[in-house]
């Protein structure tokens, strides 16, 4: 049985051009399906483009950024060739999107029931009591402690976790079939992230909807995603799905990030940072751009970037070391320091 | 301990409600704000006390404004003129009653004029950037570059003498000032994040500058539209004074000062008086404009 997928990303390159000769590649060939009714996770570290990457699907990448190259199939149909008034439709009622401020993310000039009406409003024929009563319909969902208080009420009346709530509602209001997060919970208490991580995964079942997490906590994506994409410098280094990344990472960064992150299930003496930093921009590896970070590096991954290559369960992962061309001696990349 | 954190959350959520919420809250604590500026107090009383006597005092007034009378020329004041007569035996008390009327239409017309103008100018401008927005700032700056009353001068002497066009030339004066402030205030704004998040859901550029953008840049709106009436009240006259707006016999004050020119030694308080009247109402405006500034600005408690 083959797994549909709702949103597929080939080879998407979004540059902004700062003056003639200095480009940022923040987004560069980026490719990976989200599928059908699952939740896909999108780690990195700040500027590995992952942000950019759910602003170019949803074609709100802001001057002097724009899509230079690439499809983005939703439903099979390009977002890059829409038009704006075509993608303003899509916008909000096929695909939604949260951020990560819900401090900021809200007017707070609005009542939270005028701002989720707005939405409503904008896509959909509604008569005001029918937009009344969906609204109400849309705090009961996202489970706001009495809504009914709540659409009178400002932003800045509510706590952080509830203001990310309205935005879920907001964000829902149209049953969008993707929901895009970009890292949702990270201006939020730890007890309250679970709870809004817990909250997006109910609603996800309910709604049948696929969800894009953005994130940089493994810990998150471990709880709530099927899939997993691993971005580094603009580019994906590790496909695979949750448990296989987890049991057998392949990329050294992917391996650098969980051994970075305290693990319940393995026992460790200590965490290990990955040294160094992410390359600017300006300065962008030849090779492999993990290569000057890389503790096995060598003369042929500074020279060549390696391409994405399919490995078994579908998992996908850009190093040479998992190729014929490999020139180095073999390393285990991977190894549990100790067992369960 | 507990007591002062209170204190503290209490504090910070007047303020938090001064800044954001626009309903009957925070119309209620920008009123106590302004209460403890007396200055401003005195100017907001001043200008609702302009506006009720230009509204009903003309019913109350028992001498026309064009009631020449030469037996009674030149008169200081007196029970039966209170502000004495001009040189043609009018009453200034009921000129000036009358004047306040067509000062506060000028200052108000104007600045709604100007004030319209400058925010759709400084919004399409700050929001959409780029080309459009360098070209539209030239030219403001070009408006700007000129000494207003002289910009003004220069309007009325192309549209011809009359209070209309003092009108118009004091509204034109009165973009770029406008333009500028609302386009700093949309740049700030339309980078806050809940316009990003609008625009993620479909709102459209109409529907963010309006919805989103505007509501969050009236309050230096308010601020400027205040203190512009005053500027507007203070041209107007000026060019009235020098012949270019409101035409004899019109009641207006900046016509009455030059009408009281030659008499200035012997008959002194025919100029005084429109001068006094110009004074006030220029003072009230300022002081409240001064004033709301204050109450609008988070920064002061």
């Amino acid at each position: 049985m083959t797994v549909e997928n709702i949103l597929e990303i080939k080879n998407l390159k979004t540059y902004f051009s700062l003056d003639k000769d200095r480009v940022v590649k923040a987004v560069d060939g980026v490719s990976y399906v989200v599928p059908k009714g699952k939740t896909l996770g999108i780690v990195g570290e700040s500027g590995s483009g992952k942000s950019i990457t759910a602003l170019s699907v949803l074609r709100l990448v802001d001057e002097p950024g724009e899509i230079v190259d690439g499809e983005i199939l939703f439903k099979g149909e390009d977002l890059v060739k829409k038009k704006v008034s075509e993608m303003r439709k899509i916008r909000g009622n096929q695909i939604s999107m949260i951020f990560q401020e819900p401090m900021t993310s809200l007017n707070p000039v609005h009542s939270v029931g005028k701002q989720i009406k707005e939405t409503l409003h904008i896509h959909e024929d509604l008569i005001r009591q029918e937009a009344n009563h969906k609204a109400l319909d849309l705090l009961k969902l996202v489970g706001i402690p009495s809504p009914e208080k709540r659409l009178t009420q400002y932003p800045f009346e509510l706590s952080g976790g509830m203001r990310q709530r309205v935005m879920i509602a907001i964000a829902l209001a149209c049953n969008p079939e993707l929901l895009i997060a970009d890292e949702p919970t990270t201006a939020l208490d730890v007890t309250i992230q679970a709870q809004i991580l817990e909250l997006i995964k109910e609603l996800q079942a309910e709604l049948h909807m696929s969800v894009m997490l953005i994130t940089h906590d493994l810990g998150v994506v471990a709880e709530t995603c099927d899939f997993v994409a691993v971005m580094y410098a603009g580019k994906v280094v590790e496909y695979a799905d949750v448990d296989t990344l987890f049991e057998s990472p392949k990329h050294p960064y992917t391996v650098g990030l969980l051994n970075s992150l305290p693990r319940h299930d393995i026992k460790m003496e200590e965490l290990t940072p990955i040294k160094g930093m992410v390359p600017s921009p300006f300065e962008m590896p030849e090779g492999c751009r993990f290569a000057p970070r890389c503790p096995f590096a060598t003369a042929l991954c500074q020279e060549k970037l390696p391409d994405l290559e399919k490995k078994e369960n579908g998992q996908e992962v850009r190093c040479w070391i998992y190729t014929d061309e490999w020139d180095g001696e073999e390393v285990k990349v991977y190894e549990p320091n100790a067992t369960t | 301990m507990a007591n002062q954190d209170e204190k503290l959350v209490k504090s910070e959520a007047s303020f938090m409600r001064l800044r954001t919420s626009p309903k009957m809250r925070s119309l209620k604590g920008f009123y106590r704000k302004l209460k403890r500026n007396r200055a401003a107090l005195v100017g907001g009383y001043l200008i609702i006390l302009l506006m009720i006597i230009a509204t009903i005092g003309p019913f109350f007034l028992s001498h026309g404004i064009n009631d020449v009378d030469y037996t009674v020329r030149l008169q200081p004041p007196s029970s039966e003129f209170w502000l004495g007569t001009d040189h043609n035996g009018r009453d200034i008390f009921s000129r000036i009653i009358y004047g306040a009327q067509i000062t506060l239409i000028v200052g108000f017309l104007s600045v709604i004029f100007g004030g319209v103008a400058g925010v759709v100018i400084g919004i399409v401008s700050g929001y959409y950037g780029g080309k459009i927005d360098a070209v539209i700032m030239r030219i403001m700056d070009v408006l700007l570059a000129f000494p207003g009353i002289l910009l003004a001068l220069a309007i009325v002497s192309i549209l011809g003498p009359s209070i209309i066009n003092v009108i118009y030339a004091v509204a034109i004066y009165s973009v770029p000032s406008f333009a500028r402030i609302v386009r700093g205030s949309t740049l700030a704004t339309k980078e806050l994040e809940y316009v990003d998040a609008s625009r993620a859901l479909g709102a459209s550029d109409f529907r963010l500058i309006f919805k989103h953008i505007l509501p969050n840049v009236t309050s230096p709106l308010i601020v400027q539209a205040t203190l512009s009436i005053a500027t507007a009240i203070l041209t107007a006259s000026g060019l009235s004074f020098l012949g270019l707006g409101a035409q004899p016999p019109s009641p207006e004050w900046g016509a009455m000062l030059n009408d009281g020119r030659g008499y200035m030694y012997d008959s002194g308080y025919i100029a005084l008086f429109p001068g006094l009247a110009i004074v006030l109402a220029v003072l009230a405006f300022n002081l409240f404009g001064d004033g709301i500034r204050d109450a609008l600005d988070p920064k002061t408690k």
